[in-house]
């Protein structure tokens, strides 16, 4: 039971929370003139470290609002400064 | 006779409170403060159980958790299998049975109450002894909150059985100043009989507490929150591997001494003490003063403590060092132990060199630190060769152990250890700690011990009596077959030997195989390491860890405004997610299938009432409302007028099918939609990701509104005049109130939003109304439909009502793998939109095939036959051998009133083009023959929907 | 007191299985990853197409990862036709195994039930039995009443919350003794040659150009025919070190057993919507699977919550395992594809092969995938039975999608 870190709610058990996976993984500003292939990633291709991972949270029995967080995906811990209001920037 | 053992000035027992109990069909007494186990012992009973493998007969070996032989089976007054008898309490009434390591599950249900706890704290002290009792004191001193949880039914850990003093007091004296200290701070809880069973990420550990047959809640599961952790989890002491080291009568020496001290109860009349280490004269001493016969100490090291010689010396004790105990005689009681001298000379074998008789047998191979815990957070663990076991390396971050968990076992050391770690604790948690005064323990000075893993055997060449681990029964031969095997890891000869793996999950065994092993193979110890400490540290029972959750608390059940009255009204329910969904409403005598064709006749002749409150419903608000929705659903929605209504269709980005459900724009920049019933949480969900973190500039707002509206569908060419008798403010008539357009007014005399919306393809309003007034508006229409023979249906009815018109059901039709154009809803796609979810994936090689599965209606030749849902259908008339090629399968099927027959849907592969062709469906043993078809059956014109 | 009837206990481990050698310099395969998928890839290499000249690496002990892990449940029930050829063809492969490895696998063909709670579940479970019927495999529609004559200690009380509407039936699947599999496929191999090394971690590749021509290890560089990964939850580190992304995500899931109990449960139980799945291994202890943790992770180890869910739902189907105590937890790690299915082919390096992406189905599927695997190293191209399950079907949309329709995740 992770404590995850809210930027709007403070730290929080981890069933309180959605999880997004990768973090900042942008939909293709022209998907009409995007490849198959491209596509493809966009659509299913995600990182997969071991170790520290940008990931999104969502959360949902809270503000439901989305954020990111650094997790190393080894340990668990996650980076410190996402509880900080940084983390509240958010893409997909 | 009773309690032959007992001794009649010592110990916690409560010598006014006789208990009787029955153990193996034999009635016994024993007093309140007892375990099984210690009771047993107080009777003169050594043997409780007998082995796993061998059927051999096995004693009591410690006096706590750490037992790895005396398993029973509790009978009454709550049946539980496979608890150790060194932690049952013993209680009025008890009756219990050994057993062979294996146990039997009561068949009768469980009647008790199990419940869950959350609780946060700034230092978790995980023990109450002596360590754990300073660390408590330093925290808690600093005004810290602090939650101290021991697994013992009392505090006080080695000072209970030690009767060791401290400021020349008894140690117990100091544990009761201590814990009424401790509960006397109100920012401090103690849990005794909780056992901490495991530590998960960001200290967040688990605990179960034993509240008794009589408590409210037999048991209760700890979930708390640490900032920070001090483990004074104590150790556990190492038996030593000789032939015949499993004889009833052989005991941890650490634990004849609390038998002793804290039971009054003198394990036997004759004792044979072997050890490596000096922990065990102690409890020598203590046996001997008690009047137990000592007769002989075995000292494996080459030199013994000149302090412990010489208080053995005044009691005429005769130690016999650089020897050991290297076989045992007796039938089901230890009656003598062979020495054999460790002493090197040369290539001669060892012999035994004397016989000692005893009637017990204390061993000590020196002492495990418990470090499950630490290990669960991650903790490394180094072999400390000055105590031949695994200790922590360093501390974990938030994770400190202390006292014996640490490696210092002297109690002066655990003291002082603990009393640092809760000051350090506490100050990492932000308080000012200082450790604070500690009592004066005696001190006496410690020689080494002696690492022994493997003994000289004269009498075992191959190893087969020499037990490493008791629990299942694997010995020293069937290591030695496992490293000849090949295997050279402690996981694999676990594996190859079962080693580690029974109940107690090697808390005697796991270091001392590890040690065999290493010299087997001769490796270090260090690098062999040991296998992974996993929770829970002791067995939890299955009902504690499910606390509440069950029966009609298993998940929550969520019912509309107006349920009582479907109850009230007959119907049988259809779970729908969490929903509770009327399904039909037989009248008396009816079967399922006779009321669903009445309700359907109803709906299309004159009319029916429907609750659809369950459908899920989310108000999108905002100035870029209508570019939002153009981006999540496949049609166009910024054209909706206000006041009009649109059936939309949302795909996720692969292209497939999500949800359906209507669009009701109610103002420039404000929607209401409407999602189905299952799926409401996903598309919020759904909605609220691609807004947040794709398009946070858009302006746009989503609430669910699910339960804020409760919703009505009336269906049927007579709804009109129903809802005439009821509406006031609004015009019903079809030209002041077109189809696909909402008007707000009363109903029934309150507010209401009512939609002219239609599933069944029949005139049809669904009306809105706050859900507090849900069941008065429902019973309104219910009596205005009165004249017209109202009829009230469920999802049945509906289901079949729009299979006729072939109105797809997402999650029934659809399977994550159909696209819009699959359903036959390119009209519901828009070619205008640049860009929405799910339109680039529409062009994928294999998403633009023209043979893909699409949907069609199906028209079996026998016309009586309802095709079972999830038939397969294939393009023989006789099936070959497999693999059978499928074309489909059928994904909704019914008998229809209208058509007065059964009729299905389906999806085909390239069903579309396949119209008019007749293909076949395995049903049962025969292939029934069917036509594909248009999947609209009925009013194919849409002349229905404006009555 | 008299000796009562010793617990059951398992059959004896041969008196040898396998060496521990050092790594040669070359080889014609090197086998990434020495769990049960790497040991059945090598032993079909050798046994179909007479290629010994090989390598089993192991970062750790052999057949320590999921292999150790898993809850040993062997079936070919799915739904859609490429799963269920692949499957199928694993079972078939199974029941032949103990005979042929001449080890006991305790490979106990005692059913598997999958519970339907809902009437979709129902459709869902009809579809899949007609679609294995049509495939060749055995599959029953169960009504409650025989799902408890199957199971009499499952609760098939319409009062409970989501009651058992029915079940589908393959009294063909079973569980098997995970670690006997792995040994016995070992033990054959070693008496072949193939070199079984272990603590021997890849931490990249040796390259020509696009062609992979070894592996670096942390025992020193190993040339290579041919390189084959079947590291599951791991293949991605693996394939990060040659910039090949892959469509793959790396979950805790977590399984416990309890202690040993008298025989109650004569059958595996899986349910997927009252999540837990359970069969009740030779020794006597229940042993039962989590649901999958949805973050990504490699720590080994899954959230307390997800026990106790499991737990919840344990005790709601059986009752009577209200009082059975949970004796161990423990996790692994899978590797989870975006349609459930796995990926077994070709790359777009020459020499290299990648076998992932299993899920939850990793073991049943284990003689299956050295088979089809073998076949695809050994003739540079996949087998019929692993051709749908490219990669290239990510890009071309025909996925082979196992957790939408089929229900069963496991």
């Amino acid at each position: 039971m992770m404590l995850i870190p809210c930027p709007w709610c403070g730290p929080r058990n981890e069933i309180e929370f959605h999880y997004g996976g990768q973090a900042d993984v942008h939909y293709p500003s022209d998907p009409r003139s995007t490849s198959d292939e491209d596509w493809a990633h966009f659509l299913f291709f995600r990182d997969n470290p071991k170790g520290v991972f940008t990931e999104r949270w969502s959360h949902a029995a809270g503000c439901r609002r989305w954020f990111t967080v650094h997790r190393d995906t080894v340990t668990n811990e996650i980076h410190p400064d996402d509880s900080a209001s940084a983390a509240r920037t958010v893409t997909r | 006779m009773s309690n032959e053992f007992r001794l009649a000035d010592r110990g916690r027992i409560d010598r006014d409170r006789p208990i009787r109990f029955r153990f193996d069909g034999g009635d016994y007494e024993g007093y309140q403060g007892d375990t099984l186990a210690s009771a047993l012992l107080a009777n003169g009973i050594h043997q409780v159980a007998t082995s796993i493998k061998h059927g051999r007969p096995r004693g009591i070996m410690a006096a706590g958790a750490e037992e790895p032989n005396a398993l029973v089976q509790i009978e009454r007054p709550f049946p539980e299998p496979m608890l150790t008898a060194t932690t049952v309490e013993l209680r009025e009434g008890l009756q219990a049975s050994g057993l062979p390591g294996r146990g039997q599950l009561s068949t009768g249900d469980d009647p008790a109450r199990y419940d869950t706890m959350h609780a946060h704290c700034d230092v978790l002290v995980v023990g109450a002894g002596p360590a754990g009792l300073a660390a408590a004191l330093s925290a808690a001193r600093s005004g810290a909150r602090v939650i101290v949880a021991e697994a013992d039914t009392e505090f006080g850990g080695s000072l209970l059985g030690s009767g060791e003093t401290l400021d020349r007091a008894p140690g117990t004296e100091w544990v009761r100043r201590a814990t009424a200290e401790l509960a006397a701070c109100p920012e401090v809880r103690l849990l005794p009989r909780t056992t901490v069973f495991g530590h998960y990420d960001d200290n967040y550990l688990v605990a179960l507490e034993h509240r008794g047959e009589q408590a409210h809640s037999r048991q209760r599961v700890w979930r708390m929150r640490a900032r920070e952790v001090v483990l004074a989890t104590g150790s556990h002491e190492r038996p030593l591997v000789f032939a015949g080291n499993d004889r009833p009568g052989t005991m941890l020496a650490g634990s004849a001494r609390t038998y002793l001290n804290r039971y009054a109860v003198r394990p036997g009349n004759r004792a044979v003490v072997f050890t490596t280490n000096d922990s065990a004269y102690a409890a020598a001493i203590d046996l001997a003063d008690a009047g137990v016969e000592i007769a002989a100490i075995v000292d494996a090291r080459e030199v013994v403590s000149t302090h412990w010689a010489s208080l053995c010396i005044e009691r005429g004790i005769t130690i016999h060092a650089d020897t050991a105990v290297v076989s045992t005689s007796g039938t089901d009681r230890v009656s003598s132990a062979h020495l054999c001298s460790l002493r090197s000379d040369g290539s001669r074998t060892p012999s035994v060199r004397q016989v000692v008789g005893c009637d017990l047998l204390l061993v000590s191979g020196g002492w495990n630190p418990a470090v499950h815990l630490h290990s669960q957070a991650r903790g490394s663990l180094r072999f400390s060769e000055d105590i031949g076991a695994f200790v922590p390396e360093q501390d974990v971050r938030s994770v400190r152990s202390a006292g014996a968990a640490a490696g210092l076992f002297a109690t002066s050391e655990s003291l002082r250890s603990g009393a640092e770690a809760g000051r350090d604790a506490a100050r990492a948690a932000g308080f000012d700690a200082e450790p604070g005064r500690l009592p004066r323990a005696e001190k006496a000075p410690v020689l080494a011990s002696r690492s022994v893993w493997l003994l000289p055997s004269p009498a075992d060449s191959d190893g087969s009596t020499r037990f490493v681990d008791l629990a299942r029964d694997v010995t020293v031969a069937d290591i030695r077959k496992a490293t000849r095997a090949g295997m050279d890891s402690v996981e694999h000869v676990k594996r190859y030997t079962t080693l580690g793996t029974a109940h107690d999950q090697g808390k005697t065994s796991g270091t001392l195989s590890t040690g065999v092993i290493a010299e087997m193979l001769g490796r270090d110890v260090a690098e062999l390491g040991t296998t992974t400490f996993r929770a829970p540290y002791t067995p939890v029972t299955f009902a504690a860890l499910a606390g509440r959750d069950r029966g009609d608390l298993y998940d929550p059940v969520r019912v509309t405004a107006m349920h009582d009255w479907h109850v009230e009204h007959g119907a049988p329910f259809e779970n729908v997610g969490q929903w509770k969904r009327p399904w039909y409403y037989p009248r008396p005598g009816e079967d399922m299938e006779t009321a669903v064709l009445r309700e359907c006749r109803a709906a299309r002749e004159s009319v029916g009432i429907q609750d659809v409150s369950t459908l899920g419903k989310i108000d999108v608000q905002g100035p870029d409302a209508a570019e939002f929705l153009d981006l999540v659903y496949t049609n166009m929605m910024s054209t909706l007028k206000v006041g009009r209504i649109r059936y939309g269709v949302m795909c996720t980005a692969d292209g497939m099918v999500f949800d359906d459900g209507t669009v009701t724009r109610t103002d420039e920049q404000r929607y209401l939609i409407s999602t189905t019933s299952g799926n409401a949480a996903g598309v919020l969900a759904h909605l609220e990701d691609w807004l947040q973190t794709e398009w946070p500039h858009l302006r746009v707002y989503l609430t669910s509104v699910t339960e804020q509206w409760a919703t009505i569908a009336l269906v049927g060419p007579d709804s009109r005049q129903v809802l005439s008798r009821v509406a006031s403010g609004i015009e019903v008539g079809n030209d002041s109130f077109p189809f696909m357009s909402f008007r707000d007014g009363l109903v029934a005399g309150r507010r209401a939003r009512v939609c002219r919306i239609s599933f069944s393809g029949e005139l049809a309003f669904e009306i809105n109304v706050p859900w507090w007034y849900g069941r008065e508006v429902w019973e309104a229409l219910h009596e205005a439909g009165q004249p017209f023979g109202i009829t009230p249906y469920g999802t049945e009815t509906m289901h079949v009502l729009r299979a006729e018109k072939g109105f797809p059901i997402v999650g029934q039709d659809t399977d994550g793998t159909i696209t819009p154009d699959d359903l036959g809803m390119s009209w519901a796609v828009s070619k205008k939109k640049t860009d929405f979810l799910g339109k680039r994936s529409f062009s994928r090689a294999d998403t633009a095939r023209t043979d893909r599965k699409q949907l069609v209606g199906l028209l079996p030749a026998d016309e009586n036959l309802v095709l079972p849902e999830g038939s397969q259908l294939v393009d023989t008339a006789e099936l070959p051998e497999p693999p059978v090629p499928m074309l489909g399968h059928v994904t909704s099927s019914y008998r229809s009133a209208a058509l007065d027959r059964g009729f299905a849907l389906a999806v085909v592969k390239a069903g579309r083009d396949r119209i008019g062709e007749t293909i076949y469906s395995p049903v049962g043993d025969r292939l029934a023959a069917v036509t594909i078809t248009e999947p609209v059956f009925y009013d194919k014109e849409g002349a229905r929907r404006d009555g | 007191m008299a000796p009562r009837t010793p617990g059951a206990d398992l059959p004896e481990h041969p008196d040898w299985l396998w060496h521990s050698p050092d790594p040669k310099p070359s080889y014609d395969v090197v086998i990434v990853g020495g769990g049960g998928h790497g040991l059945a890839t090598a032993y079909y290499l050798a046994v179909n197409h007479g290629i010994t000249n090989v390598a089993v690496l192991e970062r750790g002990w052999l057949a320590g990862g999921n292999m150790a892990r898993n809850t040993t449940i062997i079936r070919s029930n799915y739904l859609w036709d490429e799963s269920a050829g692949l499957y199928e063809h694993a079972l078939k492969l199974w029941e032949g195994l103990e005979d042929e490895l001449d080890y006991p696998l305790l490979f106990s063909q005692r059913g598997v039930l999958n519970l339907a709670h809902s009437l979709q579940e129902v459709r869902d479970g009809v579809r899949r039995v007609n679609a294995n019927r049509l495939n060749g495999i055995d599959a029953e529609w169960l009504d409650p009443h025989q799902v408890a004559e199957i199971c009499p200690i499952l609760n098939t009380s319409p009062d409970l919350r989501y009651p058992v509407l029915g079940a589908t039936w393959q009294p063909r699947a079973g569980i098997a003794k995970h670690d006997h599999v792995a040994w016995a496929f070992a033990r054959a191999l070693d008496r072949m040659g193939v070199d079984l090394i272990q603590g021997c971690e890849v931490t990249g590749f040796e390259r020509v150009g696009d062609r992979v021509v070894g592996v670096n290890t942390s025992r020193g560089p190993i040339r290579a025919g041919k390189v084959a990964l079947a590291a599951a939850g791991h293949t991605s580190v693996l394939a990060d070190t040659l910039g090949l992304r892959l469509p793959i995500q790396s979950h805790p899931l977590q399984a416990l057993v309890s202690e040993l109990l008298e025989p109650v449960h004569p059958t595996v139980v899986m349910s997927n919507s009252v999540h837990v799945y359970v069969s009740q291994a030779h020794k006597g202890e229940l042993v039962l699977g989590a649901g999958i943790d949805a973050h990504n992770s490699y720590s080994q180890r899954g959230a307390f919550h997800t026990i106790e869910r499991e737990m919840t739902a344990a005790v709601e189907l059986f009752p009577m395992f209200a009082r059975a105590h949970v004796l161990r937890t423990w996790g692994g790690v899978v590797d989870v594809t975006p349609d459930a299915s796995a990926i077994m082919g070709l790359t777009p390096f020459e020499g290299l092969y990648v076998n992932c992406g299993w899920g939850t189905g990793g073991f049943k599927s284990t003689p299956g995938v050295g088979w089809c695997y073998a076949h695809t190293i050994a003739c540079d191209e996949p087998h019929p039975l692993n051709a749908p399950f490219s990669l290239e079907r990510f890009t071309t949309g025909a996925l082979v999608d196992e957790h939408g329709a089929a229900g069963v995740a496991h």
